[in-house]
């Protein structure tokens, strides 16, 4: 995983209302339509079946190592070591983003701050910036980084906008008639903020944790450059050293638990009550709280978390490459990994988004128990660290289709799996802008099916298409973990360029990559962000 | 049945018993079930060639489900439609949606956001056609604004632009480009709100009149129903409980629910021997009946008039002001002109409600005098008709 702003928690924000209603107005006529939806639905769950290829391989695996072995390579002192990283740095990191994120969002969103505007974007630019190339900037200002609390750094200021975007879309879409009913009530400033914001900011919260937490297991280039343990790094390391030992597998499989932990988790705190607007009728926009004499405070803080997150990282990356000179500029290095970069990045975002069409068509204009459980199949795989989905695909290449194995067709299929719920979301949204009616509209004016679909449901889910697709591109150009497992020989993208020069510690040598890796994903954040503002209030 | 045939239509005459004249619709014993839930019962409906036809009903009753079937969005369970003598849905025919000369416009106006106006309308049309290529298009294109009653300049914009009542009139017009030979109308005023509904739907009624297609049109207002139709369809639970002219409806509905549903009704218990009945009000003139005995009797309120030589007396409890009129609430009295037979069923303190144009009169606690118009209709005395 790589930072996935709109994995599980805005996954569903989107998944309730916005679906045309339901039941009776959307079966389909005797000739018309009913081979098409049967065939999706065929198409559908072959998706599934495949998305579900990595827990599948945990779980194989573990049985085939035999309990007794699995339970000797669980229970050891080197499992509880890393266990207790993890939840240390899960510990720490994850309420630091919420106060982070929400602080954020909140200063930015309700408050007199000025240059809000700027603020906004600036608190959501460290996206830009993948976590490992945080760690690079980190270690080159102080190279003694290392540990649990260097891992909480970097972690922190690499994921909290992962909660700040989606508390500030909350925030700015919150019907401000709540809060002046509740000052009407005689709540003052900070109990209407307590007992009316925060729980409206809880959908957003519970998601954004759970995305920082699966980003925390996830990830291996950060925590990796700076020495800091976790089951990810130490899968990695002993997949390096024995490809395929049941040790590594029983790692991973301690991690899918914790992932899944996770997910069961957030499912838990996010609660049943509704968070949606009650009623009918236009909006006003929120008010906004003076800050008065706090202003300034909060302008200083709000500078010092840019700077450490972006400040940092860029202004080294930026002196490696001027230190570096022209000699770090080698086309023959540098134009391959870009290209193929571009390629892979194409051709993910292009396959993703045409294998969650189906998923998307069925589950907004046929909502039932069975689109339901693909979603949920989807989510469960969506939580899957892309270390897991390396080792499957690695695995279940060589032993079924060796034809395939180290060619790009199982890396852009890894990527798929990867980031198949950002195109989701994003042709969820888009479809739901598509009613059926219209597509019946058309028909009713003598076009036939084929084309009404074409020329109505496709051009108006186009937009939606193509920003999905962006997404998946900007997530591609910055994994690292999958990558390194399963591109063919040779292969090369700025990511895993970065890695290995940075690894033969040539940090002048990686500067370049880094820089391009931010400049490709700079615009892709920018979407992003303008994204989650629409998808907020659904 | 009655059948209005359009007297302003430039149409040549049609035979309208002619089962298979051009916009006749023929709908026989559909049904239509979703998982469990059986939404249409064996619906049964004719509808004469440039007619209107309005079904109503409450939410839920499958008036929409109906309207989809005959577009042919959808198939039925069992059934057929037929429409100008051919065949569309039936056992073993099937004419898909886009191969139907029916139009439809649905209750938002489903404008394709993506398409100005002017391509919005031109959407249906087939370029090749048309003699005359893209100009023809757009003059078409024009025609049909004009006949929708809007300016030509609003083909250039966007459906967002546009207001409401401009949405539902381009929907119109984009049906009308294919010349249908029935034009459905699926709750197509309902999202408007009150004046510009009745603008627009007057503008509707007169357009489609004038073009002499046959239309029908899905509602649950009963009064966009009775003043849009020749016939009006009520639909309740899946079914037909009865289709004739609106007036025939209202004053004469087949059961208590379809009364209660098509305006305010009066319910009275009341005795039936011959042609009059006994009530609270004491005795009301009956249409036809073969009921007798111990019956529930339906009046309007609008039948029962103030009157200074009224027989009936009642003390005002309250009112609603409505503007022209009001509903004014009375407490029966008892005490009804000497000579006036008095009946187990005369209650004292029952409360009726009845229309009244004068406000003034109707302040609280002031006793009027009433009489009653016309003929009260007489429902089985264990109807199971839900409040209105």
């Amino acid at each position: 995983m790589t930072t996935d702003l709109t994995a599980p928690g805005a996954h569903r924000a989107t998944g309730t209302g916005t679906a045309p209603t339901p039941g009776p107005g959307t079966r389909p006529g005797p000739a018309s339509g009913r081979r098409r939806p049967h065939a999706l639905a065929v198409i559908a769950v072959l998706i599934a079946l495949f998305s579900l290829v990595p827990l599948g391989y945990v779980i194989a695996m573990t049985v085939a190592t035999g309990w007794d072995t699995a339970v000797s390579l669980i229970f050891r002192a080197r499992v509880g070591e890393l266990l207790l990283n993890t939840i240390l740095l899960m510990a720490v990191s994850v309420p630091l983003c919420l106060v982070l994120g929400v602080g954020g969002a909140w200063l930015v969103e309700r408050t007199s701050l000025r240059g809000n505007r700027f603020w906004a974007l600036a608190l959501a630019a460290p996206l830009a910036i993948p976590a490992f190339v945080n760690s690079y900037g980190w270690v080159s200002a102080v190279p003694s980084l290392a540990g649990l609390w260097s891992g909480v750094l970097i972690s922190v200021l690499s994921y909290f906008p992962l909660v700040y975007i989606p508390a500030a879309a909350t925030l700015s879409r919150l019907d401000p008639s709540l809060e002046e009913s509740a000052a009407s009530l005689g709540l003052g400033p900070w109990q209407v903020f307590r007992r009316v914001v925060l729980p409206q900011l809880r959908l957003a919260m519970t998601g954004g944790a759970l995305l920082v937490g699966l980003h925390l297991l996830a990830e291996y280039g950060a925590f990796a450059m700076i020495r800091f343990d976790t089951f990810t790094t130490a899968i990695m390391v002993q997949y390096q050293s024995t490809f395929n030992g049941a040790a590594g597998n029983m790692l991973a499989s301690v991690l899918v638990v914790l992932c899944l932990l996770l997910l069961v988790a957030e499912v838990r705190s996010r609660g049943t009550a509704r968070y949606a607007r009650v009623g009918s009728g236009g909006q006003a926009a929120p008010g906004r709280m003076p800050l008065g004499r706090l202003h300034v405070p909060a302008q200083l803080a709000l500078l010092l978390l840019v700077v450490l997150a972006v400040g940092v990282p860029m202004w080294f990356v930026v002196r490696w490459v001027v230190l570096g000179g022209s000699e770090i500029w080698a086309p023959d290095e540098l134009v391959p990994a870009l290209l193929q970069t571009l390629v892979y990045g194409v051709a993910g975002a292009v396959a993703t988004t045409l294998v969650a069409f189906p998923m998307a068509f069925l589950a907004v204009r046929r909502p039932s128990w069975f689109t339901r459980s693909l979603e949920l199949s989807n989510y469960i795989t969506s939580s899957m660290p892309g270390i897991v989905v390396g080792l499957a695909f690695v695995t279940v290449s060589i032993r079924f289709l060796p034809a395939f194995y180290q060619t790009a067709v199982v890396l852009v299929a890894a990527y798929v799996l990867l980031f198949l719920p950002r195109a989701l979301v994003s042709l969820r949204s888009g479809l739901a802008q598509a009613p059926r009616e219209l597509e019946e509209a058309a028909q009713a004016l003598g076009v036939r099916p084929l084309g009404a679909f074409v020329r109505v449901t496709l051009r108006l889910t186009a937009p939606a298409a193509a920003g999905g697709a962006a997404l998946v591109f900007l997530a591609i150009v910055n994994e690292l973990t999958a990558t390194l497992l399963l591109a063919p020989n040779g292969t090369t993208t700025l990511a895993t360029e970065f890695w290995a020069k940075s690894s033969e510690i040539d940090y002048a040598g990686a500067a370049p990559y880094a820089l391009l890796m931010v400049v490709l994903s700079a615009p892709m954040t920018y979407l992003l962000f303008q994204q989650s503002k629409k998808a907020a209030g659904q | 049945m009655t059948t209005t045939p359009p007297s302003t239509s430039s149409h040549p005459p049609v035979d309208y018993h002619d089962p298979s004249a051009r916009g006749r619709l023929e709908v026989k014993g559909l049904t239509k079930s979703f998982g469990p839930q059986q939404v249409l019962r064996g619906v049964t409906l004719s509808v004469d060639p440039g007619s209107t036809t309005a079904i109503v009903g409450p939410s839920g009753s499958g008036k929409t489900t109906l309207l989809r079937l005959i577009a042919g969005f959808e198939g039925a369970d069992a059934g057929s439609v037929t429409l100008s003598g051919r065949a569309l849905a039936g056992i073993d025919a099937w004419v898909p949606a886009h191969h139907r000369d029916v139009g439809y416009v649905a209750q938002d106006g489903a404008l394709f956001p993506h398409l100005t106006v002017g391509q919005n309308i031109a959407f249906g049309i087939d370029a090749s056609d048309l003699a005359g290529g893209r100009k023809a298009v757009r003059a078409r294109v024009a025609e049909l604004l004009e006949m929708v009653s809007l300016d030509g300049a609003l083909a250039a914009r966007r459906p967002h632009e546009i207001s409401g009542g401009q949405q539902q009139r381009v929907a119109l017009a984009r049906a009308l480009a294919r010349e249908p030979e029935l034009m459905l109308l699926d709750e197509s005023f309902s999202a408007l709100d009150a004046g510009l509904r009745v603008a627009t739907r007057r503008t509707v009624a007169k357009v489609l009149h004038d073009a002499g297609i046959t239309t029908v049109l899905v509602t649950h207002d009963q009064a966009e129903a009775l003043s849009f139709a020749d016939q009006v369809a009520v639909m309740r639970d899946g079914l037909l409980a009865q289709v004739d002219s609106p007036l025939e409806v209202y004053t004469r509905p087949v059961d208590r629910a379809t009364a209660e549903f098509l305006g305010d009704a009066v319910m009275l218990e009341a005795w039936v021997d011959g042609d009059t009945a006994t009530c609270s009000l004491g005795s009301v003139p009956l249409a036809a009946t073969t009921l007798r005995g111990r019956v529930q009797l339906m009046l309007r309120p609008e039948q029962i008039r103030v009157d200074d030589d009224g027989p009936i007396r009642g003390v005002v409890v309250d009112t609603d002001y409505f503007g022209p009129e009001s509903t004014v609430r009375l407490e029966l009295t008892s005490s009804r002109e000497p000579g006036c037979e008095t009946s187990a069923l005369a209650r004292e303190g029952e409360i009726i409600s009845i229309r009244h144009s004068n406000a003034f009169i109707a302040a609280r606690g002031t006793e009027l005098r009433l009489r009653i118009e016309g003929e009260a209709i007489a429902f089985p005395a264990t109807a199971t008709g839900a409040p209105a």
